[in-house]
């Protein structure tokens, strides 16, 4: 049991950050910490794909290195998906900077209760 | 000449360039950009459309690797209709937003990069290249649902942004799953390899949960569908109308595609309990999404419940997976985009006139605004499902494949479905026709009543009515019944395309 975990322990990792990150986006009342929470939740599965593409005693996929090579591509795909998770962050923040000049606050519950108080 | 394939994004993303550049040199000029290049658009994916409809489909490999390995686009029939539904849907709004809309070039360029998106979506081959197009629609609808002012929209698109950033991302996991298992990215592949890998392997079996899931998120089906009231209500009439119309349908069309092209109906065959799911999915979706609507004071907000429960019918019909209930799919997935934008735009038509935003506020609506008050009740009964309303013929399509897949308490919920819709309806419907005006409200009726909602306009402004925005309405509802008479032929054309993706 200890060994299967062992051998798998990336995997598992990158599984705790997807539940760490779904904790903190439903929890946290802070909108910061929610895009916080977010970032970790994509940064899990970016990390999955990596794990994926790892072959052990693998060397950088250079025609001139021995083989066998790690596998490219989950790489690349990774990039494009770090690219649009800062894209997102961006537009979130820029969301956040925008209530926090309406409402004065980035506490969820305050914000509604404010909401209600209309 | 098959390089016109690229042309459905292209065309749109440089148009969004243009849009901002030429809002460097003069503000206020995103408009004509936006019209511009959507009627190039509608050009390409209508000449494209017509070669789609064909024996085969138009394959185009992007960049010259070929296709297991390059970016491959595919333009079949369903994705050749969704094509031209994005671009007709966005010029039909386009006229719409020439007054009411948000004028910023920001905002234009924002709505062709919506535009360029969905198409993307529609035509891809490759299931990577469909994410990142997944990706880059929720990031310009976010940006879109935040151009209302206040802060109401901006927690709306907050909200829409947080939940469609977990959707996309599990379908980036579904993803990730599928590539493990095959090594390969392409659709036409992965479909050959997971056939290979075999349907009972727990990583395709991941791999397809966590794609639909991802995609429901995106459909906004009932118990993930809380982002999509706030958005749809919280963004400005305009933007409420193009997205409520677009990006749930094309979300709708990727699902049909992943489980048609990618799963086959073998996989649905081999997993009796993914297809349970899709239909347990579907019949909760499309009863608590009606329950919801007729629980709403808010005419917005119930026309948002309203698709919540419209794409239970779609993804049942999914579930189903035999070719009448798919035809009746496709032509819902059409009828829906038309009668829900139009209903959305009627209903910010009808506040901008009347100031009317709520149940309560449309009582004897006919006699202050005839024309909105018609176009509203047109649109309502072809949703309903009143014949001969496109709303009937998708739905009759679809109760029909759900009878001879003999899916019976699928055909009991679509039927129930049809009564519910009235339900939510009927109670406007009434107050708009058959109700005298209650006296304060009448009395009101020339100024915008001072309600809690707050759209894209400032409430400095007069509430401008152009005959842009009437001629939008009126053509939405008349669209609504033409293409119900049209869809029969329609059903027929799309056979050979259908026939492909059960085979």
């Amino acid at each position: 049991m200890i060994e299967l975990l062992a051998s798998r322990i990336y995997y598992l990792v990158s599984f705790l950050l997807l539940g760490v990150g779904t904790y903190m986006l439903i929890a946290n009342e802070n909108l910061v910490k929610k895009v916080i929470g977010m970032n970790i939740f994509q940064t899990g599965i970016f990390l999955f794909f990596i794990v994926t593409a790892f072959v052990s005693g693998g060397s950088p996929p250079i025609l001139t290195a021995p083989e066998p090579y790690a596998s490219p591509l989950p790489h690349v795909l990774i990039l494009t998906a770090i690219v649009v998770g800062v894209s997102l962050t961006a537009v979130a923040l820029g969301l956040i900077v925008r209530i926090y000049g309406e409402y004065g606050t980035l506490n969820e519950s305050v914000i509604q209760r404010m909401i209600l108080d209309e | 000449m098959s390089e016109l394939a690229v042309f459905p994004v292209v065309v749109p993303l440089f148009g969004s360039l243009a849009a901002l550049l030429a809002g460097l040199a003069r503000s206020e000029t995103g408009w004509p950009v936006a019209v511009s290049t959507l009627f190039v658009q509608a050009g390409v994916a209508v000449v494209l459309a017509g070669r789609a409809f064909g024996d085969q489909p138009v394959r185009y490999v992007v960049g010259g690797f070929e296709a297991p390995f390059g970016i491959e686009l595919v333009i079949d029939g369903l994705s050749a209709t969704m094509a031209v539904l994005v671009a007709v849907v966005a010029l039909g709004v386009l006229g719409y937003a020439r007054v009411a809309g948000p004028r910023s070039n920001a905002f234009y360029a924002t709505y062709l990069l919506l535009v360029a998106g969905l198409s993307g979506m529609s035509i891809t081959g490759d299931v990577f290249n469909m994410y990142v197009f997944l990706e880059i629609t929720g990031l310009a609808a976010y940006a879109l649902v935040a151009s209302g002012e206040g802060g109401r929209s901006a927690r709306a698109a907050l909200k829409y942004l947080l939940v469609g950033t977990i959707g996309a991302s599990l379908f980036l996991l579904g993803i990730g799953f599928a590539y493990v298992a095959t090594g390969t990215l392409n659709m036409a592949d992965l479909s050959r390899q997971l056939a290979e890998v075999g349907y009972g392997s727990p990583l395709v079996q991941a791999s397809f949960g966590l794609l639909v899931v991802g995609l429901f998120v995106k459909i906004a089906l009932f118990p993930i569908h809380t982002w999509q009231p706030n958005a749809y209500a919280g963004a400005p009439d305009s933007v409420s109308g193009l997205i409520s119309a677009l990006v749930s349908t094309v979300a709708a069309y990727a699902l049909i595609r992943l489980v048609f092209t990618v799963f086959t109906v073998e996989f649905l065959l081999a997993n009796a309990f993914a297809q349970t799911v899709l239909v347990a999915a579907a019949a909760v979706s499309i009863v608590l999404g009606s329950v919801l609507a007729v629980t709403q004071q808010e005419i917005k907000r119930m026309l948002a419940y309203s698709s919540v429960s419209q794409f239970g019918l779609v993804v049942g019909a999914i579930a189903v997976a035999n070719g009448t209930a798919l035809t009746g799919a496709a032509i819902h997935l059409v009828g829906h985009a038309i009668m829900k934008g139009g209903l959305f735009l009627t209903s910010g038509l009808i506040a901008d006139t009347t100031g009317a935003r709520t149940v309560a506020e449309y009582e004897g609506l006919v006699e202050r605004f005839p024309v909105g008050a018609g176009a509203y009740g047109v649109l309502a009964l072809a949703m309903v499902g009143v014949p001969p309303a496109v709303g009937f013929v998708g739905k009759w399509y679809i109760a029909l494949g759900a009878v001879e897949a003999r899916s019976w308490p699928l055909v009991v919920v679509i039927l129930v479905s049809t009564l519910l819709t009235l339900a939510y309806f009927a109670r406007v419907i009434e107050r708009m026709f058959f109700r005298e005006p209650a006296g304060d409200a009448a009395g009101e009726g020339a100024t915008p009543a001072p309600t809690l909602v707050t759209d894209g306009e400032g409430a400095s402004e007069p509430p401008l009515v152009s005959a842009g925005m009437q001629a939008t309405v009126l053509l939405a509802a008349v669209l609504a019944i033409v293409l119900g008479v049209a869809a029969f032929e329609y059903g027929q054309l799309l056979e050979p395309t259908i026939d492909r993706l059960l085979a």
